[in-house]
């Protein structure tokens, strides 16, 4: 797999299908897993993390679901390469900090990525389009279980998976829900929601994970206790949360419909207008700007473009992504003019 | 719009601070907004949080020794743990468990795992995760005052206890 080839390809969770996408745009679990006796990344020595590089490696080979699959060193990768790949949400920015035997591997669809030595030795991902997130459990469990039969996994019969991080500790996994509520957020309501998301001890984050703001009104939604419940009983805690959220946000819209409705209108094509026509722009504005599009499409007020051409743009528009379509470096101030020329294309009807 | 630190570039990266539940929204250029990130990177983190709430209220003494004990297999002390608030390998669980029980419960509400096991497991592990089971529903059953059960959960606590692996009663 070449890594340029990703640029014409969508990965699934941007699809724009499955339960709820109007709302819900991707479903994610992620499992932490350590191998026994061997220091955790951030006090081992290279023999440690390449030993675990080693091991994963051999076992990837023999599992179905990973046959497809790459593996990048992060050594061999260019910053551009690991920006695109967090742009992509397929790692972390902690993975690229540092190289030393970390790596990333994820399959053709984008739906499994695994990484090698980040906090925990594998941090394992599944993302599907929608609510979804049983699905996603589905197949991650038996990943979890093909590789627990090649790796001699860290576990504790009290305390579960072991994790470099005790908030992780006990399933390792984290749920997450990522949801656009511009209604809520329009309304002024998103903070009561946000602080009640608090109270349940879920964690609400921005597009790109720990300690980004939520720009364009994308939250990410998580469970933060990994110890004293089983899985499927985190995921429905999640779930009930998230639906309750999802029927929040559906209100707040058809308030918004039958009482501003010309409000709505207006700032729908307003934003629809200036992305069209625009000649220099930056990431943070366009974000904003489909958000109300993609608001837009949701509610029937834009019907010559389709949600998943929507999410693409959110994406496509990151500053590693378009030097990544030129094939060349760019200053920020020519990002900003190539932005706006792949908007009005895209957007040209 | 030009750099709010330096003032001579644009700024093209843009991201708000709360410090003292006051918001301030700064608008940087590249250059400033690098030098910025590594400020934050050595400012207040989940680590520092979670340093805190180990052992708040242990007598300095006891303090004291606690933090010279070691593990082993990675030679982590628990110093080390309050100060970067990792862990250091799997063995360090075993070595600060005592420790470490307390902080988890404040974390998790629980500090006992009941969600899936490793596919492949040792007979030694099978037999010790049965036993933590076990050992869990009757703490559990206990505590619903449901004694018929747990009288019938205890029988097959000693029954595995006897079973050739004799683990011992503090594992």
């Amino acid at each position: 797999m070449n890594l340029n080839d990703l640029i014409n390809h969508t990965s699934e969770w941007l699809k724009g299908t499955g339960p709820n996408s109007d709302i819900v745009i991707s479903s994610r679990i992620r499992l932490a897993r350590n191998l026994q006796k061997i220091p955790f990344p951030h006090c081992a020595n290279k023999k440690h993390t390449e030993k675990v590089l080693k091991n994963m490696e051999a076992a990837m080979s023999s599992i179905d679901y990973l046959k497809s699959a790459a593996l990048f060193k992060l050594a061999d990768l260019e910053s551009v390469d690991k920006q695109f790949l967090i742009e992509r949400h397929l790692m972390s920015l902690e993975l690229a900090q540092k190289a030393n035997s970390k790596a990333i591997i994820f399959d053709n669809e984008e739906i499994i990525a695994i990484m090698i030595n980040e906090e925990d030795h594998i941090r394992m991902q599944v993302m599907q389009s929608g609510f979804n997130l049983l699905e996603a459990w589905g197949i991650i469990s038996k990943i979890d279980d093909a590789l627990a039969k090649l790796l001699p996994f860290a576990f504790s019969a009290d305390l579960g998976y072991l994790t470099a991080c005790p908030t992780n500790v006990g399933t390792g996994m984290r749920g997450s829900v990522m949801l656009h509520l511009p209604a809520l957020v329009m309304s002024r309501q998103i903070n009561r929601v946000l602080a009640a998301i608090a109270k349940l001890s879920f964690n609400a984050r921005g597009l790109y994970g720990e300690g980004t703001q939520a720009t364009g009104n994308f939250f990410q939604i998580s469970n933060q206790l990994s110890l004293g419940r089983r899985e499927e009983e985190i995921i429905d805690n999640i779930n009930g949360l998230i639906r309750q959220i999802i029927d929040q946000e559906s209100q707040a819209r058809e308030v918004l419909i039958s009482r501003e409705k010309a409000f709505l209108e207006d700032r729908v094509n307003r934003s629809f207008g200036i992305l069209k026509s625009a000649y220099i722009i930056s990431s943070q504005e366009t974000t904003e700007l489909l958000s109300m599009v993609r608001l837009g499409c949701d509610l029937g007020m834009i019907k010559d473009i389709d949600r998943r051409a929507v999410n693409e743009l959110f994406i496509l528009i990151q500053p590693a992504h378009l030097q990544k379509i030129e094939n060349k470096k760019l200053s920020s101030q020519e990002r900003d003019l190539k932005r706006a020329e792949l908007i009005r294309d895209r957007l040209k009807i | 719009m030009l750099c709010d630190l330096c003032g001579k570039n644009p700024a093209t990266v843009h991201f708000t601070e709360i410090i003292d539940n006051q918001m301030q929204e700064l608008h940087l250029c590249e250059d400033c907004a690098k030098q910025k990130s590594v400020q934050m990177e050595q400012q207040f983190g989940l680590s520092d949080l979670l340093a805190g709430l180990v052992d708040i209220d242990k007598p300095t003494k006891e303090a004291e020794a606690l933090s010279q004990v070691k593990c082993e297999n990675c030679g982590l002390t628990y110093a080390d743990f309050k100060k970067i608030g990792r862990l250091g390998c799997s063995e360090c669980y075993a070595v600060f468990k005592k420790y470490l029980s307390p902080l988890l419960k404040k974390i998790h509400g629980a500090c006992h795992h009941v969600g899936k096991t490793p596919a492949k497991v040792t007979k030694v592990l099978k037999t010790k995760i049965d036993l933590s089971t076990l050992r869990y529903q009757l703490q559990k059953a206990i505590e619903d005052e449901a004694f018929e059960e747990a009288a019938k959960i205890r029988d097959q606590i000693k029954e595995l206890e006897k079973k050739g692996q004799k683990p011992s009663k503090k594992e």
